[in-house]
């Protein structure tokens, strides 16, 4: 009878985990093995044809200007979605946690833009700038900017950063705004019969206690900037004008499912993969030493 | 007894009934039309299984035509593909190079005992999907090519003929600049940059595209568009567009609004556009000609190519299941199906006779200009540079020439150096494609 028990209870916590365990590895172990296999082989688009190729598939990438030009955009990009994604968001949060009429009405404003598809949000802030009917690009022909996404590189970047942005604010908003509900009113009040003013109280108390919050919203935004971003490129610029906008995750499907070159948008994935883990592992083992907890 | 009679007969019926439902086979048909000629191609797959009762084709819209290509080898690789499935002229020489995946029409054809003749195809149309022994790899269905449109109205207001086309790329310029110098907020401007200003431009003018007949002699070639007559026409445009004659409006179609919107004077697209530039417009404001040329090229124009997609068969299916596929075929190359398709949407008719039948029935008289394709079509006999373009990994070397392109409209590249760098790039794409073809 008690062996029986024991049975059970070695095999139970297996059994508890199964499920997770099985949809990590239907979803995705088993799509980035093949996506592996994919890197190192060529074939044709109907799956004959298979070749072994070693590295090939990579060096072909290493050797092409576009991709180092694709990598360099992507830092870039995702280095200014982040910045200005946390930036907007602390500082809404900040005001927001001061307001006592409304606030519900406010918050619920401020968190709007994260139900809306990226996808979406791009077609949304195409149809503001777009250079012949859109209305924020009149109003930007008044005051003498010729804003034309189409044909300028530049302003088709700061289109999709802002399209961007704008989709992820509310999520970082929502962090911090929690982040500053749940930092202790007795800190804050101290340090005002202490005689700090309402910027240093920030500074000194609420950005430090806000630190764990800002670190994960910091690796969040930037997987959202590498991979979230997908949306709102494919459906503004495609890439365009030139490869103005031709960052990484959208190369990959363009290679791959319009270009039908599984080998090369493959081997684009293996490379993206091993930045994502190096990131997160950099991230959580360095920066996270210096996080105030 | 009665009972048992009754109800013997109700299982015969019904076995009867089960019988006749299996015996009209299924042939899936994914296509890429979307909107109102997806009712159009719905209603040409109900009108053919009203006419027998052996087959029944269904259609499935699928998506734009990277992902319906997309969807059919997904479904081909999970062995579940469909009988026929609609591919863009770019993917063409993906669809080749998969050997085993695709049944040749010609073969379809050949092994269900189908009554077939090419001669009654239109030429260009035809040799775009054939083998340089002419034979049919697949079935030509939406096929445009590009014309000229002009807006009458803004092309009064600076004092031309509204009923007068310009011939030639020098006249066309001029005229365009003095519609901007009018009021006009733009005096020309492209549709589908790549397939009209290089790959139609180098047709009109018999200039290659690429060595061994465009691609049609085998998959080792090199892209020659880089040649003097191009370069030339790519440093006008951007010269024009110093002072808005020449106006970029995007990739693909994303330009349309700018005619459609009354912007622009003189618009080159596709001849399948018409009907949407009818409806933003209205009959009888705008004109519809033959592309300009260049007279220090060619004197006279060679032929257009066309654009659109074919219908191809996969392999995978049992056999018997193909003779559906081959009558749905000879049933859509038909006269009269072709006519109808070609009045009710703007795409090109493939056959002769069924461009003969739409003039027999006044059609042309009623919407001038809907005959400019077929007239660029068949101008002349085309020759290697102009019967069509087969190049391996297309899509990607019309998205390097879109960059290059751009980089020229931007001003950071003049003409010869992005056309240069478009040839070095697409050929580096068609190295790849031969290494993994051979």
């Amino acid at each position: 009878m008690e062996k029986r028990v024991t049975f059970n209870e070695r095999w139970l916590p297996y059994l508890l985990v199964a499920p997770q365990i099985i949809i990590t590895v239907v979803f995705f172990f088993w799509p980035s093995g093949q996506m592996l296999f994919q890197s190192v082989v060529t074939e044709d688009a109907f799956g004959g044809n298979t070749k072994f190729v070693w590295f090939d598939n990579f060096v072909h990438l290493f050797n092409d200007s576009g991709y180092a030009d694709s990598v360099r955009l992507t830092l870039v990009f995702s280095f200014l979605v982040a910045a200005i994604g946390l930036a907007t968001s602390l500082l809404l949060a900040v005001m927001a946690d001061r307001i006592i009429r409304g606030a519900s009405f406010y918050k619920a404003i401020l968190v709007w833009p994260y139900a809306v598809a990226p996808a979406i949000a791009g077609v949304l802030w195409g149809f503001l700038f777009n250079p012949s009917v859109g209305s924020v690009s009149w109003m930007l022909k008044g005051v003498g900017i010729d804003f034309n996404y189409v044909t300028n590189g530049h302003q088709a970047l700061t289109l999709i950063i802002i399209a961007a942005v704008w989709n992820q604010v509310s999520y970082n908003f929502l962090f911090f705004l929690a982040g500053l509900q749940s930092i202790p009113r007795s800190l804050i009040e101290a340090a005002a019969i202490d005689g700090a003013g309402p910027g240093r109280r920030f500074w000194d108390i609420a950005f430090p206690l806000l630190s764990p919050t800002g670190f994960f919203l910091l690796v969040v935004n930037i997987i959202y900037a590498f991979f979230g971003t997908f949306g709102v490129v494919a459906s503004l610029t495609q890439g365009g004008p030139g490869q103005a906008t031709n960052i990484l995750v959208y190369k990959v499907w363009n290679d791959g499912f319009r270009g039908q070159d599984l080998g090369g948008s493959a081997a684009q994935s293996a490379i993206l993969m091993v930045v994502v883990i190096l990131a997160t592992i950099v991230q959580f083992r360095f920066i996270e030493r210096r996080v105030h907890y | 007894m009665s009972r048992i009679l009754l109800s013997s007969v109700a299982g015969v019926a019904l076995l009867v009934s089960a019988h006749g439902a299996a015996a009209q086979t299924e042939i899936q048909w994914w296509h890429a039309m979307p909107g109102v000629l997806g009712e159009t191609v719905n209603a040409l797959a109900d009108q053919f299984n009203k006419s027998q009762k052996d087959y029944k084709v269904n259609a499935v819209f699928k998506g734009g035509y990277a992902e319906t290509l997309t969807a059919a080898i997904a479904a081909y690789r999970a062995k579940a593909a469909p009988h026929i499935v609609q591919v863009f002229e770019v993917g063409t020489a993906t669809m080749m190079a998969a050997k085993g995946a695709v049944y040749p029409v010609y073969q379809v054809m050949a092994d269900a005992s189908e009554p077939f003749d090419p001669k009654t195809f239109i030429g260009p149309v035809y040799g775009y999907y054939s083998t340089t022994d002419g034979k049919l790899l697949s079935m030509p269905f939406n096929s445009s090519t590009p014309v000229l449109y002009w807006n009458k109205e803004l092309v009064q207001k600076a004092g031309l003929d509204p009923n007068t086309a310009p011939k030639t790329w020098p006249e066309l310029g001029e005229m365009a600049r003095k519609a901007v110098a009018a009021g006009a907020k733009c005096g020309f401007v492209p549709q589908w940059q790549t397939w009209t200003l290089i790959e139609n431009y180098g047709a009109w003018h018999n200039l290659p595209y690429a060595t061994k007949a465009n691609g049609f002699g085998g998959i080792d070639i090199e892209l020659k568009f880089n040649d003097a007559p191009r370069v030339k026409l790519i440093q006008t445009f951007s010269d024009w567009s110093k002072d808005k004659t020449f106006v970029y409006g995007g990739r693909t179609d994303k330009s349309n609004g700018m005619f459609t919107g009354g912007d622009c004077a003189y618009f080159i697209a596709s001849s399948a556009t018409a009907s949407t530039i009818d409806k933003a417009l209205g009959s009888g404001k705008f004109g519809m000609a033959m592309m300009p040329y260049s007279p220090d090229v060619a004197p006279k124009p060679q032929n257009s190519i066309i654009g659109g997609a074919t219908l191809w068969v996969l392999q995978g299916r049992p056999k018997e299941e193909y003779k559906g596929v081959a009558k749905f075929l000879t049933f859509l190359s038909s006269p009269q199906v072709q006519a109808k398709w070609h009045q009710d949407t703007g795409y090109v008719p493939i056959t002769l006779a069924a461009a003969k039948l739409t003039e027999e029935t006044g059609f042309y008289k009623k919407f001038p200009g809907r005959d400019i394709a077929v007239q660029e079509l068949t101008l002349n006999p085309p020759t290697e540079n102009s019967k069509g373009l087969r190049i391996g990994n297309f899509v990607q070397i019309r998205d390097v020439v879109d960059e290059e392109l751009e980089a020229v409209w931007s001003g950071k590249k003049d003409a010869k150096t992005a056309l240069d760098d478009a040839v070095k790039r697409g050929n580096d794409l068609l190295r790849k494609f031969e290494s993994t073809n051979q």
